[in-house]
């Protein structure tokens, strides 16, 4: 992976494939602290004990089309180059959250990449599921919905793509904003 | 700072209303992007991002894109399965953002499918 926003996509899918109905994306970048934390957090159905325990084991996946399953150990593996880590929280029926803290300054601590485009494509893909972006760099914060944007939609999907190329400016314009800041 | 308006969604509410009766009678042709940790290692958002480019700039109505996990061909990843109305299911691999541009014009808007970059015709379906 590229991006910490392709790895963001990556555990969303997961979430989805959990049958979520609702999925939240929290960043954190708080330079004082020297942090960098994302969590992806869903309620669809949880993990038992089993696959919980093996979450972080690469060869061990629910699917039935290969025998290895990449996508959290990538994530923990790019976390601990940076001196970061991974957390699994997680309820069978409740759902689940994973959040991966990084070293924010370490040299091998991947960017945060296009999280608009990641943002666009689970939107437009999954215009059933809710998807919330909350992130927050030093003092300042930025909070997408698409439950109140489909509030104010009516009969229009979310997946009409005017409103795709709006919502995806809107992103765009809060990271050109928060980005240029000079501290 | 530009900001969502709630003018925005509003002014797009009222534009969509002309032609919402268009879409109603559902969609001709489904595109699943495969999303999972190899597809999506290997640029399948680009992919995606390209073909909903595509569908915004031929203002597409009857076009649908979805995602899907892995298919089990990892290696030949980015792969999208395009199916249309009463026509058998095309599985390509190895995609650009060029390739699937190509792909959008010829097969999904043309009919015809692009058969060098086609892994499989027929016999599989999504799921």
């Amino acid at each position: 992976m590229e991006d910490l926003s392709l790895h963001i996509l990556d555990i969303a899918e997961n979430a989805i494939t959990a049958g979520a109905t609702r999925i939240t994306i929290r960043i954190v970048e708080d330079l004082d602290a020297n942090l960098f934390l994302m969590e992806i957090s869903d309620n669809g159905r949880g993990m038992d004990k089993e696959m919980y325990e093996h979450a972080c084991d690469p060869f061990y996946t629910t699917r039935t089309t290969r025998k290895v399953g990449l996508g959290i150990p990538l994530l923990a593996q790019a976390a601990r180059d940076c001196r970061g880590d991974i957390k699994i929280k997680t309820e069978k029926g409740k759902g689940s959250a994973i959040t991966a803290t990084f070293q924010y300054n370490h040299i091998d601590r991947k960017p945060l990449g296009d999280i608009e485009k990641t943002m666009i494509v689970l939107i437009a893909s999954n215009p059933d599921i809710d998807f919330v972006l909350e992130h927050k760099k030093n003092s300042e914060w930025y909070v997408l919905d698409t439950s109140e944007i489909k509030k104010e939609l009516g009969d229009v999907p979310i997946n009409n793509m005017e409103v795709i190329k709006i919502i995806k400016d809107d992103i765009r314009a809060w990271l050109n904003q928060v980005n240029n800041m000079i501290k | 700072m530009a900001r969502l308006t709630l003018d925005d969604l509003k002014k797009i509410k009222e534009k969509q209303k002309s032609t919402f009766t268009l879409r109603e009678g559902g969609y001709r042709a489904k595109i699943t992007v495969h999303m999972g940790t190899c597809g999506i290692a290997a640029g399948a958002r680009d992919i995606m991002t390209a073909l909903m480019d595509e569908i915004s700039l031929g203002k597409v109505e009857d076009v649908i894109t979805t995602t899907s996990g892995c298919a089990g061909l990892c290696a030949r990843e980015p792969m999208v399965t395009v199916e249309i109305m009463n026509k058998p299911p095309v599985k390509y691999g190895d995609l650009t953002d060029a390739k699937i541009r190509e792909i959008f014009k010829e097969h999904i808007m043309g009919g015809t499918p692009v058969d060098k970059y086609a892994l499989v015709i027929g016999s599989e379906t999504t799921y």
